[in-house]
This record gives structure tokens, C-alpha cells and sequence, in this order.
């Protein structure tokens, strides 16, 4: 059988295709917590920034027509309580620096209602800065006091890193999840082609209806033309039989005919040297039809062997029928068809080509047995086996059958005078070796051929 | 332990004034194989003699290590560090105030100190300033004022023994001179934010002529010399190692005492930071290593067990006091206080 | 005995005609299916030679109408197809036995013979001389109420020489008729028979003779 030409898998693409959708995802889900997380810290930390400058702020007091800072203890304090913070702040009464670090940026924007906020570097550290204004009537003149305050980002960092940190052990879980669920999708979705396909691969050769059982509306498309293709086969199964019929129709009519004719001259003449002549002529048609019917046969065997069509069937019984098919044949020369059987012998096999390996056997020994002779049908079962044995009183096997007979289109040395082509061994074998059985032959003590066929018990 | 290190050919050199410099030095001394290009240099606000144990047993192990120790002011390490970017590989300061700026503004290093060294979190801050040793501010009194003071040390029955007596403890208190003083202003800040009564003490100290000093030693000495009867906010330790320290009586108040944490940071102009890193370790092991008992005060200074302690916070918080407009209403209310 | 032939083709079937005749049998041809129906509805016959392949139609529908209708006349099949799995399908559908194309007379002759056995034949062909009965349909020989087991080349033998009573019949028409053409036989083999038929006959009323030269002969003693 020709293995398929194999490209990727569907499982394979299906694996691939989720477990990347699901790193993506896992992706996108930690960037998305880490962005949201330092949102969330950073707000919180501007929070603090903010209540600290308002603190400072509202320490702030007029007096004598002079603004006083009261800086409170807390307002910087407060910034460093959770994890160490470098803080910085400033103060400038519009334009003009009143104490703090003059160096510090004020963020733009920062109004009486609004603060503002900033990230900026600053003395060598990245620093989240935060400045509150508020309008002070000094001497009659409106002022603005505007208050910054800085702080280092080292929370808002660890906080990140923290929530990082969890956010991929979060992303690796799921991820890992994903690859069990993916095990289980890929499972589901590939079960109905499977299903197809096995209930394909369980029909019989001949077994070419249409697939009946219920498939994915996806797959439907596939059914369709494998359905399509089935039917076309078996409209060419059928040509092709009605071919073979048709040839051999035309091929074995008119032999039939000549034959006939041949045989009526036969009684009209009577010149010896005639009679022979006609009699070669008969002997040759008889021998090409044979040789054609053989052909025929050996090919059939070739093809159903690559797939056998097993049943149960009971052995004694296919060889009776067999016997009784050529008991005709054997009266005609007046043998003696003695078979010894079990009562039933029951195998798996492929019933038409046992039946003609039978045949075949049996129709050797009827031909190459001389008149008034004997041929012995036995089948026997053994622990393991089913047995075949034909023997016969006929001159049996040159060389005691070691080589010759098996091989294609040989014949026996004391095959003159019997028509036969030397494919019926060749049959026998074939059907035996696609059986997981063999054929034995060998001469008997008395002389006579001895053809034994054995088959594997169920 | 002195002796031991003279023995291994230590030099001392006491100068007056460094000039070399712009700030101004108290005294400077080398320990180690003589050289003129020291391994380690050592800006300190502590006395060599406070000093020199730990240098002595750093230097144990570590021998072939040259050490200069520079001694300066608390304002004059700020001068010297901030200002003028002078090169010193570790600096050490009562003043923890100026520490923290110093670190705040990004002067100092950050350094991971040794894993084995269970270090308090009130002990260090921002990987960058370190504390080695917890001092509180103590009253260093008079056996006679001792008897007169009873059974309670607390601020309130210093206030009411004063108030009784305002004619016998005339000019006979003294206390820091918080203009001229680091530490003192620390102090004073510390107890004023700690509580109210703070500033009717000084009020009291005040009225009986309270006398004003730049230093701790200067101060004990006024009280063993007889000239003193009682300095408030003192570091006990420099009592506490005279040798007529059993002459005097250390007292923590019973209300509340303020703890000053001295500490070492390693600043920016360091040359030798891995060896500036070995020595601030060898500090924090005698600290707090299991060797020494954890916080136990390096000075040995009085038991800090049974009082109610305000241990000032090494942070940002300090540097409120350190404001321009911060400083002068405090000192202007100090003022008002002590200088009616 | 009567036969009925379905074959289309022409040549074969007068063929085949003919040579049944030299057996003295009475053949009629049928070219169709139709025709075929239109004969079996009017004529008895012994046995039906049919072929599969017809212009109006398959031999198996004949089959299968014919194993409907009442009479159980033997059909003999006479195929183009040698398989075994189309010779099952044939057996399955009512045929009594098949002959593949080319036919061989013998043959034929001996598996007409097997149908008739096994369908009870008909008394109509029992031959009698004297204390001889014989059936040769059912291959039974009665001599003097003697029930003679024969092989079936004596029966054959024995047939030829009843049917032709008194008429020399030449060894090799013997051969011709007793043997087929793929065996190679000599007319001692005739002798062997003749002599084994001889010692069957010995109580009855009727001998073989033997005409030198020429063959053989059936001698009836009144």
C-alpha cells in the first residue's frame, strides 16, 4: 500500500496555533497588570506627594504682611514611611525661590485648583514630583506660593517588580493551563476525523457505500467528495467487471465455437491422421481457455490478497462443496473422491479465495491422477491449525515437488497430455501466504502427490 | 587596647587646624603601616579615643590596611562633603540630621551590608546611611543635686525643682548652646517635637541663668570640676568614660529619652568603595553582630532597658528641622526661651 | 433426452445442436429470453442450457423466473466467466451446475448425468432387454433383479452399446465418446473396459462382441 505523502498535522497546527494564542495572551495579560499596577502605584504615590504639599502648604502662615513656612515634621516623614525614600522639596512665592532644593523642577501647569505632576530625574535618582499653588494676598498683591515635593521611585519600583514578579508566575500558570487545555481541544477536535477515518479503515474491500454516520458540519465537505470518489469507484469496479465479462465473453465464444466444431468433425472422420490433428486443435483451445480462466484467477488472488474479506466460515463445508462441484469430473475418469473431514472446522478467512485454492488442488489431482485411480480429501484441526491433505495415486510430484511447482507458469515433467497452464500452484501459494498459512507438497511412500494447505485456527 | 596599637607602630598626630583643606579639622591620627597615601580615609565627628577600638579591631584582621581618621565638626563634615567634595571613604556623624541630608542629596553610596548581620530597620536607611551605635541624651548631675532631685527623673520634677530653688541653681545648669551645636539643636528639636514641656524646661533653665556650651565634654567637665550642678542633654557616654565618672551621676529622663543614633555612610568621592564597604561592615558586625549582642551600645553607655525611649528616626524627617525658615523660628523661640 | 439451449450466438448454438444430435439427443434452440420462456411454457424438457449473457437480458433473470414457475427442470449454466466468486452467485440463484466456455462434451455429458441423479431423473429413458434393466440416468443396472454397481465409463459404455444394438462401433468412436481430448489414451484402454463390462454382462441376455478389425458389437440373444 502506498503510505501518504505527509505534510505538517492538523494536531501539530492546532497545538501550535492555541499555545501561541495562549503566549500571547499571557503575554498581553502581564504587560496589561504591570501597566495597570504601576498606574495604580503611581497614583497612590502622587496621592502622598499631593498630601504632603498640601500639608506643607497649609503650615503656611501670613504674618506682619510676610509669609512664614512652618514646615511640619510629618509633611516629609510621611513620605518615607513604607520603604526608604529620598525626598525633595521646594518653595517659591511666584517666580522667587523661598527654601528648599532650588534645583528641583516645578511641573508645568500647576494652578490654585489643580496640582501638577511630573517625573523627572534629580540629583542622580528618578523622582515623582508634585506641586500645589495657592494665591496669598500680600500687601494687597496676589501671590502665588507654590509648594513642590519630590520623592524617589523606590516603592513605586518594588511594588511594580512585585506585581511583575506575580503578574508572570500568573502568566506562566495560565500558560500551563493552557497547554493542558490545548492537550484536550486538539483531542476533541481532531476525534471526529478519527472517527472517520477508523470507520473507513474497518470496511471490507468491497465496501464502498456511502459514509452514513454523522460528521462536523467542517468535515462535511470531506465526506462529500470521499462519498463522490467511493461512488465513482464503484461505478469503475462495476465498468471493469462488466469489462473482464465482456472479454472474456468475447474471447471464450467463438473458442467455444471452434471447439464444438472441431468436435463434430471429429466423429465425421475417419482418417487417423485427421482425428489427431482435431484432437490437437481441441487439446489447444482448451488449454488457452484454461490458461485464460487461470490468469484471470491469479489475478484476482493478487488483488483481494492486499485485503483479505474475512468471515467465519467451516472448512469441511467449503471443501465439500468443492468436491461435489468436480465429483463430475472425477466419475469421468473414474476416480474414487474419498474425503475423510472433521465435522466442522471453523477459520477466518477469505471464502471465494480458499475455495479456489481448493479447487485448484483438487482439480490438479483429478487431472494428473491416471483412470480408476484414488484421491484422498482430508480436513483435520490441530492445536493451532486447519488442514488440508490431498493425496492421490497418481505418479506424484518429479523431485518430490522441491522446487518446480510453485513457480509461476512451470509445470511438472509428467504434465504431457494433461492441459493445464502451472499457474494453479502458483494461486495456492499466494492465497496460502496472504493467510498467514502455507502450502506443502511432497511425494507419499506409494507414489502418489501429496498436497497439504494449512491455515491458522481463529 | 590602646597600647596594643601603639605596639604595632601607630601614629598619632594631633593637629590644630588643617589648612589642606577649606573646612576645619580637630584632629587627625593614621593607624596602620605607615605611609603617606592612606588605604582608608575616615571623616568623624566622634573623638579618635571613641574611635580607635574600632579601627583597632578592624585593623586585626586586617592588617596591611593604612588608616586615616579625621576628626571635624558635624557642620564642618557637611562643609567638607557637600560643599567641597573633599575625599573621604567613609564618614562618620552624631549629627543624623546632616547624614541624612548628606545621603538625601545624593552624596552618599548605597551598600548591601553583610547578609549575617540582622540589622534593625531604625538602624539604617536607603542602603545608605547606616547606624553603629545608640546614644541617648542624658542629664549628667551632681551627687548633691542627685539627692535633691529624689526618687523621679522626669522633665516635669526637673521644671519643679528649679522653680522651688530658681536662687540655688543659678548659673550652676547648663545645656547646649543649640546655635553652635549640631547635636544640640538635634536634641532640642527631638524633645520639643516629643513633648510641650520641653519648652517650659527651657523657660525655667532660662530664668536661673542657664549656661550654654558648644560640646559635651566641656559641659561634664564643668560638672565634675564642681562648677556645674546638672547638663542637660548630654551624651552620657563621654561622662561615663571620664576617669572620675563615679563622681557624677548619669540620668535618663524617666518621661521620655532621646536616643541619638551615630552613624556611617560611605560618600560619593570614595576611591576605595569595597574597602570603605569592608570597614562600614566590620562596623555593623561589632554592632549588631551576634559577637557583640545586638544594639548594644558600642560606648557603653547607660542601660537604655527601663526608659520610655524616643529613638530619633533616621529619614527625611530630620531634614525639616534643617529648613532655612524651620531653623530660624526654632532658634528664635529657643531664644525666647533661654534669653529672656 | 430433450434439451433446451439459450445462446445467442448463432454459430455456437447450431454447434452445440449438432453435436448433441450424434448422441441422439433432440435439442431445440432458444436465441432469447423470450423465446426461451415462450419454449419451457410449452415443451417438458430433461434439462435447460443456459447462457448468462443475452441481448434481451441476464440469465440469471431466467434463473430466477424459472425457480418461481412450477417446473423443476435442470439448468445447467454455460458461462464466459471461469471465477469462482461468479460461479457461487450462479449456484446461489437456482442454477443445478456450471460449464465454462469452451464446453467439453464428456463433461457435459457426466455433469447432466450428476443433475438428473440428483433430481430423480425420468423413467422414460430405462432400456430393457430381457433380465437387463437399465436407467442411465440414475446409472442403475438390474440384471435378473441383480443390482450391478457400474464406473462411469462402463455406464457410458454400456449406454453406447444398448443405443446401438447390433451395429459394429469402431474402437476409436469409442475413444471419441468414453474419453476427453485432454487425456492421452490408447485403445487398450478400450479393451480394459470392454472386458470389465463383459464380466458384468455374463448373466444376462446381451454380450459384447468382438469384429476384428473394426470394433465392437452388441449381440442381443432372444
Amino acid at each position: 500500500m502506498t503510505a501518504p505523502v505527509v505534510r505538517g498535522s492538523i494536531r501539530r497546527r492546532l497545538t501550535i496555533i492555541f499555545l501561541s494564542a495562549a503566549a500571547a495572551l499571557s503575554i498581553l495579560v502581564v504587560l496589561a497588570i504591570e501597566s495597570v499596577a504601576r498606574q495604580a502605584v503611581q497614583t497612590s504615590q502622587d496621592n502622598i506627594l499631593f498630601a504632603s504639599a498640601v500639608s506643607i502648604m497649609d503650615s503656611v502662615q501670613l504674618r506682619d504682611g510676610q509669609v512664614v513656612i512652618d514646615l511640619p515634621y510629618s509633611s516629609l516623614s510621611m513620605l518615607d514611611s513604607v520603604t526608604d525614600e529620598r525626598v525633595f522639596y521646594a518653595i517659591y512665592l511666584d517666580q522667587d525661590f523661598v527654601t528648599g532644593y532650588d534645583a528641583l523642577p516645578i511641573p508645568a501647569g500647576v494652578t490654585d485648583v489643580k496640582g501638577a505632576y511630573q517625573t523627572a530625574g534629580f540629583l542622580g535618582e528618578t523622582v515623582r514630583i508634585t506641586a500645589v499653588q495657592r494665591v496669598f494676598a500680600i500687601r494687597d498683591v496676589a501671590q502665588n506660593l507654590t509648594v513642590a515635593v519630590a520623592q524617589t521611585q523606590t516603592n513605586v519600583r518594588q511594588t511594580v517588580e512585585q506585581v511583575r514578579r506575580w503578574a508572570i508566575g500568573m502568566g506562566l500558570a495560565f500558560f500551563m493551563a493552557s497547554v493542558g487545555i490545548t492537550w484536550i481541544l486538539v483531542e476533541f477536535a481532531t476525534r471526529p476525523l478519527r472517527r472517520l477515518a477508523q470507520s473507513i479503515s474497518r470496511r471490507g474491500p468491497k465496501d464502498l457505500r456511502p459514509v452514513a454516520a454523522s460528521v462536523p458540519r467542517e468535515m462535511a465537505p470531506l465526506v462529500t467528495s470521499l462519498n463522490s470518489l467511493m461512488q465513482r469507484l464503484q461505478v469503475s469496479l462495476k465498468r471493469s467487471e462488466e469489462f473482464i465479462a465482456e472479454a472474456a465473453h468475447r474471447v471464450r465464444t467463438p473458442l467455444a465455437i471452434v471447439r464444438t466444431q472441431a468436435d463434430v468433425t471429429l466423429h465425421r472422420v475417419e482418417k487417423e491422421q485427421n482425428r489427431k490433428a482435431l484432437r490437437d486443435i481441441v487439446r489447444a483451445i482448451d488449454e488457452s481457455s484454461r490458461a485464460a480462466g487461470q490468469l484471470l484467477d491469479h489475478a484476482m488472488v493478487t488483488f483481494r490478497a492486499d485485503d483479505l474479506d474475512r468471515e467465519r466460515v467451516d472448512l469441511t463445508k467449503l471443501v465439500h462443496a468443492s468436491l461435489e462441484q468436480l465429483r463430475p469430473l472425477a466419475d469421468l475418469r473414474d476416480l474414487d473422491l474419498v474425503a475423510q473431514t472433521a465435522a466442522s472446522v471453523w477459520v477466518q478467512v477469505d471464502p471465494i479465495l480458499i475455495q479456489n485454492a481448493v479447487h485448484n488442488v483438487l482439480d490438479n489431482a483429478i487431472k494428473y491422477t491416471p483412470l480408476l485411480g484414488q484421491i484422498q480429501v482430508s480436513v483435520q484441526a490441530t492445536a493451532t491449525q486447519a488442514q488440508i491433505t490431498v493425496t492421490d495415486s497418481g505418479p506424484g510430484f518429479p523431485d518430490g515437488g522441491k522446487s518446480l511447482l510453485t513457480q509461476r507458469f512451470q509445470r511438472g515433467e509428467n504434465a504431457r497430455g494433461v492441459v493445464g497452464s502451472g499457474l494453479g500452484l502458483t494461486i495456492v501459494r499466494d492465497v496460502m501466504a496472504a493467510h498467514n498459512g502455507t502450502l506443502e507438497i511432497s511425494n507419499i511412500t506409494q507414489g502418489g502427490a501429496c498436497v497439504i494447505l494449512s491455515l491458522p485456527l481463529e | 587596647m590602646r597600647y596594643f596599637i601603639l605596639a604595632i607602630g601607630m601614629m598619632w598626630t594631633l593637629i590644630g587646624a588643617q589648612v589642606l583643606h577649606g573646612f576645619e579639622i580637630e584632629a587627625r591620627a593614621t593607624f596602620g603601616p605607615p605611609t603617606n597615601d592612606p588605604n582608608l580615609r575616615i571623616l568623624s565627628t566622634a573623638d579618635i579615643s571613641y574611635f580607635e577600638p574600632m579601627i583597632a579591631s578592624f585593623l586585626e584582621n586586617n592588617p596591611d590596611i593604612s588608616i586615616d581618621y579625621t576628626v571635624a565638626s558635624s557642620s564642618q563634615v557637611m562643609q567638607a562633603i557637600a560643599a567641597e567634595q573633599a575625599q573621604f571613604d567613609l564618614v562618620i556623624s552624631s549629627a543624623m540630621d546632616l547624614q541624612i541630608k548628606l545621603a538625601n542629596d545624593g552624596h552618599a553610596l548605597r551598600h548591601a551590608p553583610l547578609r549575617t548581620v540582622e540589622l534593625p530597620a531604625w538602624a539604617h536607611w536607603n542602603s545608605m546611611v547606616f547606624a553603629f551605635s545608640q546614644e541617648p541624651a542624658a542629664m549628667v548631675v551632681s551627687k548633691a543635686f542627685l539627692d535633691q532631685m529624689g526618687g523621679t527623673h522626669t522633665r516635669q520634677s526637673l521644671i519643679g525643682l528649679i522653680r522651688k530653688n530658681p536662687d540655688k541653681f543659678r548659673g550652676r545648669i547648663g545645656t547646649y548652646d543649640i546655635r553652635r551645636s549640631g547635636l544640640g539643636y538635634l536634641f532640642a528639636t527631638q524633645d520639643a517635637r516629643g513633648s510641650e514641656t520641653y519648652w517650659r524646661l527651657m523657660e525655667v533653665m532660662g530664668q536661673s541663668d542657664v549656661q550654654l556650651y558648644c560640646c559635651s565634654s566641656d559641659m561634664i567637665g564643668d560638672v565634675l570640676s564642681g562648677k556645674l550642678d546638672m547638663a542637660y542633654n548630654v551624651l552620657g557616654s563621654y561622662a561615663q568614660r571620664h576617669p572620675h565618672a563615679d563622681q557624677v551621676a548619669i540620668i535618663l529622663p524617666q518621661d521620655m529619652t532621646t536616643v541619638m543614633l551615630r552613624s556611617v555612610l560611605i560618600p560619593k568621592t570614595t576611591q576605595q568603595p569595597a574597602l570603605a564597604g569592608l570597614f562600614l561592615d566590620h562596623m555593623l558586625q561589632r554592632a549588631f553582630g551576634t559577637q557583640t549582642g545586638a544594639g548594644r551600645n558600642l560606648a557603653g553607655g547607660p542601660s537604655l532597658e527601663s526608659s520610655a525611649i524616643n529613638r530619633i528616626g533616621l529619614g527625611p524627617g530630620l531634614l525639616v528641622f534643617l529648613d532655612r525658615y524651620k531653623k530660624q523660628r526654632f532658634l528664635s523661640e529657643w531664644e525666647s526661651a533661654i534669653l529672656q | 433426452m430433450r434439451f433446451l439451449l439459450v445462446e445467442d450466438n448463432q454459430d455456437l448454438a447450431s454447434a452445440v445442436v449438432e453435436r448433441l444430435q450424434l448422441d441422439g439427443h433432440v435439442v431445440d434452440h432458444a436465441d432469447d429470453l423470450q423465446s426461451a420462456f415462450d419454449f419451457t411454457a410449452t415443451t417438458d424438457y430433461d434439462l435447460i442450457l443456459l447462457d448468462i449473457m443475452l441481448p434481451d437480458g441476464d440469465g440469471r433473470t431466467f434463473l430466477q423466473r424459472h425457480r418461481a414457475g412450477e417446473t423443476q427442470t435442470p439448468v445447467i449454466v454455460l458461462t464466459a466467466r471461469s471465477q469462482v466468486s461468479d460461479r457461487v452467485g450462479l449456484l446461489d440463484l437456482g442454477a443445478d451446475d456450471y460449464m465454462v466456455k469452451p464446453i467439453d462434451f464428456s463433461e457435459l455429458e457426466a455433469r447432466c448425468r450428476a443433475v438428473l441423479r440428483r433430481k430423480g431423473g425420468s423413467a422414460r429413458n430405462v432400456i430393457t432387454h430381457g433380465g437387463l434393466i437399465f436407467d442411465p440416468l440414475a446409472g442403475a443396472l438390474t440384471i435378473e433383479g441383480q443390482e450391478i454397481t457400474l464406473r462411469t465409463r462402463e455406464l457410458r459404455l454400456l449406454e453406447i452399446f444398448l443405443n446401438n444394438p447390433g451395429q459394429i462401433i469402431p474402437k476409436s468412436k469409442l475413444v471419441d465418446r468414453l474419453f476427453s481430448y485432454d487425456e492421452e489414451v490408447t485403445e487398450n484402454a478400450i479393451e480394459v473396459y470392454v472386458a470389465r463390462l463383459r464380466r458384468h454382462l455374463a448373466p444376462s441376455t446381451v454380450s459384447i462382441k468382438t469384429i476384428r478389425g473394426s470394433g465392437y458389437k452388441l449381440d442381443v440373444s432372444p
